[in-house]
């Protein structure tokens, strides 16, 4: 076993490192979060040239042919510096499900768009009153046309092209692209408490190019299992963040007259923090190899996603309760990660949702096992 | 041993309940259950139609608006404000202010607060806390130097809650930099107009606006607002952080917020029938709701005891977990909204409190604020590990 990043991949990740922590110390966060965009535009121009947003797609569709094993510290490096722009939502996600679904011709046509970072897309897919595991998928597909409402489109508002999930006459959920400008899309941007966007779009008979043929439910749950992947990886790199912070702040603030790393009460439970940590970087590791060892499978999935948000709530509150007052505050960068922590924790699943789900499957096996 | 309360006390509650559902804008306690308060004004109207019968400081000393209750009415008095969504009194006034003034003022300063303390003519903040002093508060830097009959006050307060609405502060400020820490601080009240105070708003990360830097240069106070003696601040300070801690546990608002979880979990619809029916949901409801039912028997218990009416040490019991039941009670909300949290604003908005007009509820946009927001009540008031410390000293001995 193997549990080390390769040369290329610390490469890989030492570069997305500097370009994102060159351009995000808070403040320049917090200005560029506030724009009505969301993100850089320079910084989405350094990643293309970079060659990140084309990393997981092949090289035959115009990308740089990488998989979940580079993918994976990328999104750390994301986490870690709480960058707020797309590249999962607007580039892995949709991308990966044109690569699975569209022939050659469209595969081309739209990644190569996406990995040079000219054109952004987004999934639409949620409707009102879904929650994962169930998409129920009401919006239809006839004559060429998509009619329906999307209630929550991450970056939604930005998207150039839009992957939109909806059944045909046979009642079978296909996927279909559409022209984000096109006449009968409509749609409401919003933000979100983790200072990202997304729109609700609403389709009324927009005209929709179907991707491949037949049933595409079993490519949307391939790629949800990849989606759920990387997010486990945003989070550990944005734990792994505020234990640093935590300690480097335990180490510096001075209450009756020592530092608060003098107080036991506090660095036992940074050493807690400490062990969710490493757990949920552990889920991640695995979850990872597994995908990488093309094993697509939800139940992975699900157990990377319970235990990390499990460490992912601990750490976020703990690192704001260490902190005071300050981590209170939106002038901080604490409590930044304990919202986007949050948010991965309502996104594809919440603990509640994913502990269902394996105490649904739970008489299966004999005993757990790695490997 | 007996559970029920006596027919006399389900009469006052009684009594209360339709003063409360009658005197107190229906508008008001709407925004109250939905989290979305109008400040300051509702605030203030709310105050004085309690005040007006009486409901506003039971607490205080009865020549001063008090009320000769049982430990058991107050009990009863605060639940039934939280269960009928009467907005919470403005601490600084009820809480902490006026039993400070009530106990330790001179007569004529008693005169001239506490009437118009009680009925929110003045608004209070608390200046305390200070950039290097936040639970080591004694060692706070900001000076007071005696200057005929003034004060000079120097230097600086922060996270003073509400101050933008404020018309007055009481603060600690050192008159004595020579004597041990404790020894020399002084509690003194001026108006937030006078020359020299300069306040900043900090931005906490719901995008909410409650908090305050506070900046003295050069402020001139009159003699006659020093309460009590000079350097007796400390004694005045433990006095009222004691009373802050009591009431803090907020059952009753705890209870309404399970209450609505439950409700919207049962109003969530799953392929296998609602949330509600989620085994995992369920079990964390149903556990919430037996540690509550736990520290509601556990209050009673602390209430009944403290006839004499000084904060009993169990009151630190309180605040820490109640406060941590509080914040259960919001994570669960927002777990129950679920991705109908995510959304909180329009793209194009910098106004606080406004939410996404798209079909996301209103009531899930404000859960994920909401659950943020209340990290604040296990920092502020005393924070648990500061409570912990009391219970490790006063009731354990250690
Ligand atoms: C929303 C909000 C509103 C507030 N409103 C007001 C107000 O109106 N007026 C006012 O005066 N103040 C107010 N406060 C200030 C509040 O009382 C302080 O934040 C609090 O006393 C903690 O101080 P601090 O923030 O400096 O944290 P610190 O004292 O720096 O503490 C940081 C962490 O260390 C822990 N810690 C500190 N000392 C010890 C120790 N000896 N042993 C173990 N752990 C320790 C703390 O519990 C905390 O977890 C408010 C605070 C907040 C967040």
């Amino acid at each position: 076993m193997e549990f080390e990043l390769s040369e290329e991949q610390v490469m890989l990740r030492d570069t997305v490192r500097e370009v994102l922590t060159k351009k995000y110390d808070i403040e320049t966060l917090r200005k560029v979060t506030d724009t009505e965009l969301g993100w850089s535009r320079d910084v989405w121009k350094s990643l293309a040239e970079i060659g990140i947003l084309g990393l997981v797609f092949d090289e035959a569709d115009g990308g740089t042919g990488a998989g979940p094993e580079e993918l994976a510290p990328v999104m750390g490096e994301f986490g870690a510096a709480i960058a707020p722009e797309p590249f999962l939502d607007a580039v892995v996600v949709p991308g990966l499900l044109v690569t699975k679904t569209a022939d050659a011709d469209v595969r081309a046509d739209v990644i190569g768009g996406l990995s040079s970072g000219e054109r952004l897309a987004a999934f639409a897919h949620h409707e009102n009153g879904d929650r994962w595991p169930h998409y129920a998928v009401a919006t239809q597909f006839a004559d060429g046309k998509v009619s329906g409402t999307k209630s929550l489109v991450p970056a939604g508002d930005a998207a150039d092209i839009l992957v939109v999930s909806a059944r045909d006459a046979s009642g079978a959920v296909g996927l279909y692209l559409v022209d984000a400008a096109a006449a009968g899309v409509d749609r409401t941007g919003y933000r979100t408490h983790d200072r990202r966007r997304g729109a609700q779009i609403v389709f009324t008979d927009a005209a929709a190019t179907r991707l491949g043929s037949g049933d595409a439910s079993s490519a949307i749950a391939e790629v949800e299992v990849v989606t759920q992947t990387a997010l486990v990886a945003e989070a550990v790199g944005a734990m792994r963040s505020s234990l640093e912070m935590t300690t480097e702040y335990l180490k510096t603030r001075k209450q009756f007259g020592v530092t608060l790393s003098t107080f036991q009460a506090l660095t036992h439970r940074a050493a807690d923090m400490y062990v969710s940590l490493e757990l949920a970087s552990s889920i991640s590791v695995y979850a990872t190899a597994a995908l990488a060892e093309g094993r697509v499978d939800p139940i992975i999935a699900s157990r990377a996603k319970l235990q990390a948000l499990k460490s992912a709530r601990h750490i976020g509150q703990e690192s704001i309760q260490m902190h005071g007052g300050i981590g209170m505050t939106a002038e901080y960068p604490i409590a930044h990660y304990a919202s986007r922590l949050t948010a991965i924790g309502h996104t594809l699943g919440d603990a509640d949702s994913h502990l269902q789900r394996l105490s649904a499957s739970v008489g299966d096996w004999d005993m757990v096992t790695v490997g | 041993m007996q559970l029920q309360f006596t027919p006399e006390e389900e009469a006052f509650r009684q009594e209360l309940r339709t003063y409360f559902t009658t005197e107190i804008p229906q508008e008001i306690r709407e925004r109250c259950e939905a989290g979305a308060l109008n400040y300051p004004d509702d605030i203030v109207t709310t105050t004085r139609a309690l005040n007006k019968g009486g409901y506003a400081v039971p607490h205080w000393p009865v020549e001063w608006g008090g009320q000769d209750w049982t430990p058991i009415q107050h009990h009863i008095w605060r639940e039934e404000m939280s269960l009928n969504f009467v907005p919470d009194l403005l601490p600084f006034n009820a809480g902490m202010v006026g039993p400070v003034i009530a106990q330790f003022a001179s007569q004529e300063l008693k005169e001239k607060f506490l009437p118009a303390t009680a009925n929110l003519d003045i608004w209070w903040c608390q200046g305390f806390s200070e950039p290097e002093a936040g639970s080591d508060l004694a060692s706070l830097k900001t000076r007071a130097v005696r200057d005929g009959d003034h004060y000079v006050i120097n230097g600086q307060k922060t996270w003073t809650t509400l101050g933008q609405y404020a018309d007055w502060i009481f603060c600690l400020a050192r008159t004595d930099p020579d004597a041990k820490k404790q020894a020399g601080i002084s509690f003194f009240l001026f108006p937030m107009d006078t020359p020299g105070v300069e306040l900043r708003p900090i931005q906490l990360i719901d995008g909410s606006y409650e908090v305050n830097e506070v900046f003295f240069q050069d402020v001139r106070v009159p003699a006659e607002n020093l309460v009590g003696e000079e350097n007796l601040g400390w004694t005045i300070a433990k006095f009222l952080l004691g009373n802050e801690r009591s009431g803090i546990a907020r059952v009753g608002w705890t209870k309404t917020k399970v209450a609505k979880a439950k409700r919207l979990a049962a109003a969530t619809k799953t392929p296998n029938g609602t949330l509600l029916d989620d085994p995992a949901v369920a079990g964390r409801i149903a556990a919430l709701e037996n540690e509550l039912l736990a520290l509601e028997v556990t209050q009673l218990r602390v209430v009944a005891g403290s006839a004499d009416g000084k904060p009993n040490p169990a009151s630190s019991l309180l605040k820490l977990h109640g406060t941590q039941l509080q914040q259960a009670a919001t994570e669960l909300l927002a777990d129950i909204a679920g991705p109908d949290s995510l959304p909180v604003s329009a793209v194009d908005s910098a106004e606080e409190g406004d939410v996404a007009d798209i079909l996301s509820p209103e009531w899930a946009q404000l859960t994920v604020p909401a659950y943020l927001n209340y990290r604040k009540v296990t920092i502020y008031g005393g924070s648990s590990e500061v409570q912990r410390q009391i219970i490790d000293k006063a009731v354990l001995g250690l």
